[in-house]
């Protein structure tokens, strides 16, 4: 990685912090956990259920909060990048930067790294502190309660990622309504192939693989889900009463296989390759 | 004679840009030799800041090619040793001008302990001092500009490359970079300044482009525009001073002055020296050169080419606060 890219990635984290980016998304956490540890609180006192059933229903709860903590965050990521390039470019802050040594992939590279790690670790810190309030407030904790926040800051990057290439050569509002369509699509492309598996419909999944193919968000929000639901003999002791959230939208039985992380990682570098090319080939 | 290449800090030839069906440059050949003051003049729409971004490679030319400090242009590192002011100046609002300059000074790659005093001459040098820590943000739009002419200067590179660097400045700050220009000359620093004010062109050039839908229409060095001009003289006595005259160049009335047209400067004395011997009474000799508001407007053939002004009146020295600028 060069020098340059560096550079701009260090300065993308001044900014943020200077902006109070960081400290807002902070401010904003904490009043989220305070609020969702209240309701989990209420949830397990007012829960009928015991034992199986009660983990379960805990676990759902957790992966609707997670759900809705995944979306502003891949917001927070594709409103953050989508104003990255093009503007910058448009009213000339870019033109002194790139009169020096810098290549354009330099600039592309280091905002991806600077906003990358604004999110990440704002993913990971939010992330882990709900988990820990929820076991807190009701003694709920995922099989491995290490695995969810990581997916989430995954599945963010993505958008993020997204958001970034397109900047280089579309509008902030149009580069960040890309990415919340294409969240929603994504979304809706899993649970068709879901759906497709239950049902043991081809049609349905081919639609779950060509929506993760295109835009993997969805992969990563599985593993995300995964994470936060409980060990495998809790689900195999509440038996067929359990069977209901297989069918759940919000449920995943298994993990993303390792070939699809694969691919997750693929997809990010190649949509920065293409954003380098965007960027490359626009008039200055 | 043709320059050597290496005394050239620029060379285009055949420049060509063109977006989509729109040509910004048809055809750009200049030369800018080393630690010259050059001037690139135009009309808007003429293809000057397309130029420059070419040579600064910010942009490719469609075809055509070019060097710059001897390195063909778009060159990464060749951008080491160039110092740039666009004329769309911005600079990161939310840090301070010594922040900013220090982020130049790490984006030029210029060693860490050097920055200290890099940035506190470039403060000095555009009167920012007073204002180090205050943020961008806050500042005027001069004092933007007069940040990023300190941007440019940074690490004393070998070439500058001015985009109407006083466009937001006021009379004590277009004087100030004329000094600063003055100054980069004196150190043998290339300087390419693209500007619509003639008459700044004029006080702090050495050579000129001019630049007329996408290719120089002209490049002259600012001693011909004065060995141009001829002389004006005030003749009285009994003798025929237009005949006299007439032999050692065009001439023409102009109420009580006779203008000579072409005359070398080293022919002035032998002429006042037969006027004299023929009888006449030689009042005053004033050197006439053409403005290069002059030249501008007759190569561009918006004004005819034998308008001239004596020089004292069409270019004033000093700190003019009305300068002439492009139609």
């Amino acid at each position: 990685m060069s020098r340059a890219a560096l550079v701009i990635a260090r300065l993308t984290l001044r900014e943020a912090l200077r902006r109070r980016l960081l400290w807002a998304l902070l401010g904003l956490t904490v009043l989220l956990v305070v609020a969702t540890g209240w309701l989990f609180g209420r949830a397990a006192e007012l829960t009928p259920f015991e034992g199986g059933e009660r983990q379960l229903i805990l676990s759902q709860l957790l992966v609707m909060i997670a759900f809705m903590f995944s979306f502003v965050l891949t917001m927070t990521g594709a409103f953050a990048a989508a104003p990255a390039i093009g503007p910058e470019i448009e009213n000339g802050l870019l033109l002194a930067v790139l009169a020096r040594p810098v290549r354009r992939s330099d600039v592309l590279l280091g905002r991806w790294i600077g906003l990358a790690l604004v999110l990440v670790g704002y993913a990971l810190a939010a992330g882990y502190l709900e988990v820990a309030v929820v076991a807190l407030t009701t003694g709920y904790a995922p099989a491995d309660p290490l695995v969810a926040p990581p997916y989430l800051a995954a599945e963010a990057l993505v958008l993020l990622t997204l958001s970034l290439a397109f900047s280089t050569r579309i509008a902030p509002v149009a580069s960040g309504s890309i990415a919340v369509v294409g969240f929603g699509l994504a979304w809706m492309g899993g649970i068709a192939g879901g759906v497709g598996d239950y049902l043991h419909n081809d049609s349905l999944r081919t639609a779950g693989t060509v929506a993760h193919l295109i835009l993997p968000s969805d992969t990563l929000w599985r593993g995300a889900m995964f994470g936060l639901e409980p060990p495998p003999d809790v689900l195999a002791a509440a038996g067929s009463q359990a069977r209901i959230f297989t069918v759940s939208p919000f449920f995943a039985g298994t993990p993303p296989p390792p070939l699809w992380l694969a691919w997750c990682l693929a997809w990010v570098v190649a949509t920065l390759a293409i954003g380098a090319f965007l960027f490359r080939r626009r008039e200055l | 004679m043709e320059p050597d290449l290496g005394e050239l800090a620029i060379e285009t030839r055949e420049l060509r840009k063109q977006y989509g069906r729109i040509v910004a440059l048809t055809g750009l050949t200049m030369t800018v030799r080393r630690g010259e003051v050059f001037g690139f003049l135009g009309p808007n729409g003429a293809g000057k800041t397309t130029a420059v971004k070419l040579l600064l490679g910010l942009s490719r030319p469609t075809s055509g090619r070019g060097q710059v400090l001897g390195a063909p242009l778009g060159g990464v590192a060749t951008r080491q040793r160039i110092g740039y002011l666009p004329e769309l100046f911005r600079y990161q609002g939310w840090m301070t001008a010594r922040e900013v300059l220090a982020l130049h000074c790490e984006l030029a790659r210029l060693p860490r302990p050097s920055w200290p005093a890099e940035v506190a001459e470039a403060l000095e040098l555009v009167g920012l001092a007073d204002r180090s820590n205050d943020r961008v943000e806050t500042f005027s739009k001069g004092m933007q500009q007069r940040l990023g002419l300190g941007v440019a200067l940074l690490g004393k590179p070998e070439l500058v490359v001015l985009d109407e660097p006083t466009s937001a400045l006021d009379p004590v700050g277009r004087q100030d970079v004329r000094g600063i220009i003055g100054e980069l000359r004196s150190r043998g620093v290339t300087v390419f300044l693209n500007s619509h004010l003639l008459t700044e062109v004029e006080r702090v050039c050495d050579r000129v482009a001019i630049v007329d839908r996408g290719g120089v229409v002209a490049e002259l060095a600012m001693t011909d525009l004065v060995a141009e001009g001829g002389i004006r003289i005030r003749v009285t006595g009994p003798v025929d001073a237009k005949v006299i005259a007439g032999r050692f160049g065009p001439t023409r009335q102009d109420g009580e002055w006779l203008v000579v047209a072409s005359i070398a400067d080293a022919q002035v004395p032998a002429l006042v020296a037969e006027l004299v011997a023929a009888g006449g009474a030689v009042h005053a000799v004033v050197p006439e050169h053409r403005t290069l508001e002059d030249r501008f407007l007759a190569l561009l053939g918006a004004a005819p080419a034998q308008v001239a002004a004596p020089a004292q009146v069409a270019a004033p020295v000093g700190g003019s606060a009305d300068p002439g600028t492009l139609p």
